[in-house]
């Protein structure tokens, strides 16, 4: 029997009628977290976790059609159970469970294995079917531990700050850039950008708590930011703002970061191999921890981890979706 | 090594001169003095041997990581790099290590003659005991390229900002011979071993291109116009029976050269003459692709000597027995410098660079387009008044190239680049029409923006036929111009054609398949050109 199937417009959930994290406009769907490649616009009603809805409103807009539910509570439609579990990946991020008539189904959307501190961390969930990202599913990507990460961080800020230099990290500003705020929190005064301070104000109405940060206004006095930390969208890297902050030296966090030649590709001072997604080993561990029978991979890596994990035994097919489809954009991972 | 590997981190991380510069001066303020030298040493190529060899290395890693042999080669060609590859691949540290960089050179050096079981011994106890970012470095002076993006030229302006000693003679002193056991830093520094006096180089004068109509420069009769030669800029010194040959980047590349260094020997007087080393067979120059060949090599076969001999054409003279003759107008150092050439026995490997006679300049014109035939990349136009300045100076000197050859190709296949482009796809291999299929004609490395080359990375991610390996088929639909200086037949490639300097031009992105040359059209350029 079929639970799901992949079409051209999304996972189908045959049974159910509504799709996961469809990228084309439809009448149900029900998505795994708020960043802009798995919750599109367009949907006539969305279903998602209780942290993600007010990302998701202030992204799409208020007046969409959108329900959402707390971890591990249910929702029948058509038949099919549906409920969230935590993924680990950015505030609200969620595997999405699907049971009918005693199958399990589990799409992980993307997920991180370690604690960052701020998300609920990653709960794994057995199922007879897994569909899991995999977007760096290479033995070269494992990550620091976050104390060493941070430390590296910290120094590099006060290294700055003793070098009469203001420390400027790029990330997006859903997920990346509340990491960074946390990593960095108590070292120094943090001004974010409009774009990150609205997505701060949307997390923080439903009561998460995020370290203290300054408005960066737009005609800021270079002053009051000189030798501060400033983040800001990774798509100002480049811009005249960037340009008006005194003595910037810029990072960018990403897991792509890792790769010396990934580091010197962007024209920054820095890079810090932070990532949201599962390392390799995270992913491994995520689908033995599943139980599955078989594994499905989407977006990354999906052919050579597909490869490797029936080499070891565990029966997989790789999927081709529209997810994070700019494997080469160091924004959101 | 910590220091160490803190440095090669900075450098890598910046494209900014400065910050590179920086950067050592902070290394070279707190090292220790064999760190120092041994600094030096690496990145001017004075290496030790590699003892272990990398299909080694490689295997105790895979035995290691214990994950299939295909899994490593899709994160090699995901890295771009073996050393760095290994680093990410092998386990976290259970121990560590920590010994100055001179300490490991020297155990390095040890290692050669030992037994392959000692040397793997070796390099597990070291993996084990660094961490990913030193393991990277540990890996790298074993072995293979270090490449970290500091030049010579950059790593001589470190040393000279922190010592005050000007550029050039650091130049000198640290490629002259010394020995890393005897020499001290300061003694390296101060040339205590070399005699600057002799080698002292002038800096070059410079063209800009031409970017006006010829007419608004004047009278042809006030220039002198020679062929401008895609060799090696540079400055042949014979001081006190020493001969030095300084490139343009300002290094000394007397040793790669020894043909050069002979052909003056015999004179009697001392001089400093500028020019051009070409590789020259038969009475005419060859390509810059056979030059190359000769580059960057620690030993030159006697082979390679005599399939690809390299003889100097000289443009100007700056120094004769002493006195600097650089104020002196052009045509004044003409005379000289032909006197000097009439003294020379070798006529075929020293030349003077010929004076183009000419009455218009659509005269001209006609002529720099035939240049491509000599392979020579077009004229050099220069004041008869001129003095030979620093550097570039407007309306003295002018560049004025050969317009390159373009036709339209689609891409076939790409593959990913090595160190700062390791990343993305960056190496194109293009391809013509011939009936219904398609033949390649070029590969390209340049000509296309970072910004563009993550356009063209993503179209090759979502198109590619393979899904492993390092090369990738994809669907003939990227259509390029690629501009290229010269065309000959070839029955190396399978065109049957071979372009010289294929670079990309533009991205066509207003054209489709439909519209890319035939391999008719580009062997007719073969009669145009």
């Amino acid at each position: 029997m079929k639970l799901v199937k992949f079409t051209k417009k999304g996972i189908y959930c045959i049974p159910g009628k509504f799709y996961l994290d469809p990228w084309f406009p439809v009448d149900y769907a029900v998505i795994s977290h708020a960043h802009a490649d798995h919750s599109r616009s367009g949907m006539s009603h969305y279903l998602c976790h209780n942290h993600s809805k007010p990302i998701i409103q202030h992204r799409i807009g208020q007046d969409i059609n959108i329900q959402s539910l707390a971890y591990n509570e249910t929702l029948t439609v058509n038949g099919v159970k549906v409920s969230f579990h935590p993924a680990g990946h950015i505030i609200g991020s969620s595997q999405i469970r699907l049971e009918h008539k005693g199958f399990v189904v589990v799409f992980t959307g993307d997920y991180k294995t370690s604690s960052d501190f701020l998300t609920i961390p990653f709960e794994s969930v057995k199922c007879h079917e897994f569909i899991t990202e995999s977007t760096f599913g290479l033995p070269i990507y494992n990550w620091l531990p976050e104390a060493v990460l941070q430390k590296q961080m910290v120094d590099w800020v006060i290294d700055n700050k003793a070098n009469n230099r203001t420390s400027v990290f790029l990330g997006y500003s859903l997920g990346k850039a509340q990491r960074i705020m946390k990593l960095l929190d108590n070292t120094d005064q943090m001004f974010v950008h409009k774009a990150i301070h609205n997505t701060n104000n949307a997390i923080k109405s439903v009561d998460i708590e995020l370290p203290e940060t300054t408005l960066l206004e737009p005609d800021f006095n270079k002053n009051e930011v000189q030798n501060k930390i400033i983040i800001l969208p990774p798509g100002l890297l480049g811009s005249r703002l960037l340009k008006r902050i005194p003595n910037a030296a810029t990072a960018i966090c990403s897991g792509w970061m890792q790769i010396r030649g990934n580091r010197r590709w962007k024209n920054v001072d820095a890079g810090f191999p932070v990532s949201d997604h599962a390392d390799w080993n995270g992913l491994l561990s995520a689908v033995r921890a599943s139980e599955a029978e078989k594994v499905y991979v989407t977006h990354g890596s999906q052919a050579t981890f597909s490869k490797y994990l029936n080499e070891i035994g565990i029966a997989s097919a790789e999927v081709k979706t529209e997810y994070g489809d700019d494997e080469l954009n160091t924004s959101e991972t | 090594m910590k220091d160490f590997v803190n440095l090669i981190n900075a450098i890598e991380i910046t494209n900014k001169t400065n910050a590179k510069i920086n950067a050592l001066v902070n290394y070279f303020t707190h090292a220790q003095e064999k760190d120092k030298l041994w600094l030096i040493a690496i990145f001017t190529g004075k290496r030790p041997p590699r003892p272990v060899k990398s299909t080694l290395m490689r295997l105790w890693c895979t035995e290691i990581i214990k994950l299939p042999e295909w899994l490593f080669l899709e994160s090699y060609s995901a890295v771009g790099d073996l050393g760095e590859t290994m680093a990410l691949l092998l386990p976290d540290p259970t121990h560590e290590i920590n010994k100055p960089l001179h300490e490991w050179m020297a155990e390095i050096i040890k290692l050669k003659p030992k037994s392959e079981a000692d040397k793997k011994d070796y390099v597990l106890n070291a993996w084990s005991g660094l961490h990913m970012q030193e393991r990277l470095i540990f890996n790298k002076l074993i072995g293979g390229s270090f490449r970290i993006g500091v030049s010579k030229k950059t790593l001589v302006n470190a040393l000279s900002k922190l010592s005050g000693i000007d550029a050039n003679q650091l130049m000198h002193s640290i490629i002259g011979n010394w020995d890393i056991n005897t020499i001290s830093f300061n003694d390296l520094l101060d040339g205590k071993h070399i005699n600057y006096d002799n080698s002292k180089p002038y800096p070059f004068c410079l063209a800009y291109a031409l970017d006006k109509d010829l007419n608004a420069i004047g009278d042809p009769e006030n220039w002198q116009v020679e062929y401008k030669w895609d060799g090696i800029r540079g400055q042949v010194i014979k001081r006190n029976n020493e001969i030095y040959i300084w490139s343009r980047g300002e290094e000394l590349v007397t040793s790669q050269f020894p043909e050069i260094k002979a052909l003056f020997k015999n004179f009697k007087d001392d001089f400093v003459i500028d020019g051009e080393i070409l590789a020259l067979k038969n009475n005419s120059v060859l390509i810059f692709n056979d030059l190359q060949k000769r580059l960057n090599r620690k030993n030159i076969s006697k082979k390679l000597l005599e399939d690809i001999p390299v003889g100097f054409y000289t443009y100007d003279i700056l120094e004769w027995n002493g006195d600097d003759v650089r104020e002196k107008p052009l045509s004044e150092r003409r005379l000289l410098l032909e006197n000097l050439v009439n003294l020379s026995k070798d006529n075929d490997l020293f030349k003077i660079s010929e004076i183009i006679k000419f009455k218009t300049w659509d005269e001209l014109d006609t002529i720099r387009n035939a240049a491509r035939k000599l392979n020579s990349e077009g004229l050099m136009l220069k004041k008869k008044t001129s003095t030979f300045h620093v550097g570039r100076k407007k309306g003295e000197w002018w560049k004025w190239k050969v317009d390159p050859l373009t036709i339209d190709v689609v891409m076939i296949y790409a593959q990913k680049g090595s160190g700062r482009r390791s990343s993305k796809y960056t190496d194109y291999t293009f391809a013509v029409k011939s009936d219904d299929t398609l033949v390649t004609v070029a590969k390209a490395y340049s000509g296309l923006t970072d910004k563009e080359i993550t356009e063209v990375s993503k179209f090759v991610n979502q198109n590619a036929i393979e899904k492993f390996g390092p090369v990738r088929t994809v669907k003939p639909e990227l259509i390029f111009e690629i501009a290229f200086e010269g065309i000959a037949l070839s029955k190396r490639h399978k065109s049957g054609v071979a372009l010289r300097f294929p670079r990309i031009k533009r991205w066509r992105r207003d054209k489709t398949i439909a519209d890319i040359d035939t391999i008719a059209t580009v062997k007719a350029l073969i009669e145009v050109q």
